[in-house]
């Protein structure tokens, strides 16, 4: 199987555990103010270590995607063809995600309104996005 | 700086495939003939500057690389920069010469990702893959699609780079692929991560690409010796996605830095060697170098022509979208070759040439600025 189970450490572990319990968390810098994701032990404005874990409000916005009409793993063939979106979120903080019913991208634009929609694969809770309002 | 270092000798290897032959050897094979080029014996070269092969990464590569050309040079590494390697490799190489810990250094590349491993071009990226993010090319699609939409670009916007750059290395009688394309084939090629056709992927090559570069007043051949006038970075470091605009990189601060080392405006260029490892690479460069307005690099290219008797003639040998795939050094020994006066499609009396590298996903970005043999 190559279903990319990712590294949980003692920095990203609040990430995960909040996908599980139905939420989608970013980080905050007690410091400087700033939100971002990927998880970091460090605020990348200030470098501060000062930082906490705060819940989005689940809600974004489409800032770019690509459409995959290949399998780069085995484990994505049955995907196929499937969106990775880049979604920044309300707060500021932003990620790759999946839009569930992007009708394989067609119905995808920038600018375009997304809220959390957290699916399970494989025993991982996953940071799925839907379209607010598709048209 | 300004001319005081030149590049005084290039070599390469054939590209394509290399099935079963070893990257050092490879290596060495160009290093050889740069060499030789330079009218320099092998023991002069005291600087052996080397890019790290994506396909097999390895730990004292540059030592490794040195050894089997039998140097003991005073300076020796292996850079990874992606592929704006090559060019920044150049730079550090000519500051060390102008500091006088040098003479020579000899910058060289050589990976076998054709007949050998592609893993590095389409591994899974970090922990984003869980998401289905894999390979180099959905980061330069994330790119495309955002260009695409905020100008509302054309399909042809992009085509003609892979259609000119097919046309230089159908005349290029070195080049990897020598079939020319046609727009309708262009717009007909398939998808393998939209909105990327098939033909807006550059070529894997196998193959090894080596220059020498030394002071320009010790030049062996001072006719052939080309000197470098202006050089540049600017690393944009951040993934994709992250950047506060996902169409701006530090490519713009890189061009800057060049040119005004160079002392020479942007129309004074007589042709531009662009990194093409996808088309829309291309229009960024052209853009983030100021060389068209934002959201105008297509249709500049499409009204104005990119060919000999164009508004710039580009990537004059095909490129990496037809000469060879390799990182950099390619497009470094054809600006080489145009200033010598001895390219197969040759631009008329070049005064300046321009020649950008970059690597990951417009993550690093390396520029030089090149001039005519005095």
């Amino acid at each position: 199987m190559s279903f990319p189970v990712p590294e949980i450490t003692d920095v990203n572990r609040p990430y995960w555990d909040g996908l599980a319990a139905g939420e989608l968390r970013y980080q905050h810098c007690k410091c400087c103010g700033n939100n971002w994701l990927p998880a970091r032990e460090h605020c990348p404005q200030c470098l501060s270590a000062d930082r906490e874990w705060r819940p989005s409000s689940g809600k974004g916005t489409i800032l770019s995607w690509v459409v995959y009409r290949h399998a780069y793993a085995p484990h994505l063939a049955d995907r196929l063809p499937y969106d990775v979106t880049a979604v920044e979120l309300d707060e500021g903080a932003r990620l790759l995600t999946n839009i569930v019913n992007g009708d394989e991208g067609r119905k995808l634009s920038v600018g375009a309104r997304v809220e959390l929609c957290i699916e399970n694969e494989e025993g991982v809770s996953l940071p799925r996005f839907k379209l607010t309002d598709p048209k | 700086m300004r001319g005081k270092v030149s590049i005084t000798g290039v070599g390469h290897t054939t590209w394509g495939k290399h099935p079963g032959r070893d990257r050092v050897a490879l290596i060495v094979e160009a290093a050889a003939k740069a060499i030789a080029d330079a009218g320099l014996e092998k023991d002069e070269i005291d600087a052996v500057l080397v890019k790290q092969p994506n396909s097999a990464p390895g730990i004292l590569y540059g030592q490794k690389v040195a050894e089997a050309l039998g140097l003991r040079p005073t300076i020796g590494l292996n850079l990874d920069q992606g592929g704006a390697a090559c060019t920044s490799l150049l730079q550090y190489g000519s500051l060390a010469i102008e500091a006088g810990m040098i003479k020579n250094a000899l910058i060289v590349y050589g990976d076998t990702p054709r007949t050998g491993s592609r893993a590095a071009l389409h591994r899974p990226r970090g922990d984003d893959a869980i998401m289905g993010w894999y390979s180099v090319a959905a980061g330069y699609a994330m790119i495309h699609q955002a260009y695409q939409q905020r100008y509302s670009s054309a399909p042809e916007e992009f085509g003609i780079f892979a259609v000119q750059m097919r046309a230089n290395g159908a005349e290029n009688p070195n080049a990897h692929l020598r079939s020319p394309l046609t727009m309708d084939e262009y717009l007909a090629g398939g998808k393998l991560i939209d909105p990327l056709r098939k033909d807006d992927f550059c070529l894997v090559s196998d193959g090894a690409a080596a220059i020498v570069i030394g002071a320009t007043a010790d030049a062996r051949d001072r006719s052939r010796a080309v000197p470098l006038l202006g050089m540049g970075q600017g690393q944009e470091s951040w993934e994709v996605h992250l950047r506060p605009d996902i169409l701006r990189t530090k490519a713009e601060d890189s061009a800057n830095m060049a040119f005004k080392m160079a002392g020479i405006d942007r129309k004074d260029l007589s042709f531009a060697q662009i990194y093409d490892c996808f088309t829309v690479t291309v229009l960024q460069t052209l853009e983030d170098y100021g060389l068209a307005p934002r959201g105008t690099a297509g249709k500049k290219a499409l009204a104005e022509g990119i060919g000999l008797d164009g508004w710039l003639p580009l990537n004059t040998s095909g490129g990496l979208l037809s000469e060879s795939g390799t990182p950099g050094l390619q497009l470094i020994i054809e600006g080489v070759r145009q200033m010598r006066g001895e390219a197969t499609l040759q631009v008329k009396d070049p005064r300046f040439g321009l020649i950008t590298n970059q690597g990951g996903t417009m993550h690093t970005h390396a520029t030089i600025i090149v001039g005519q043999p005095s």
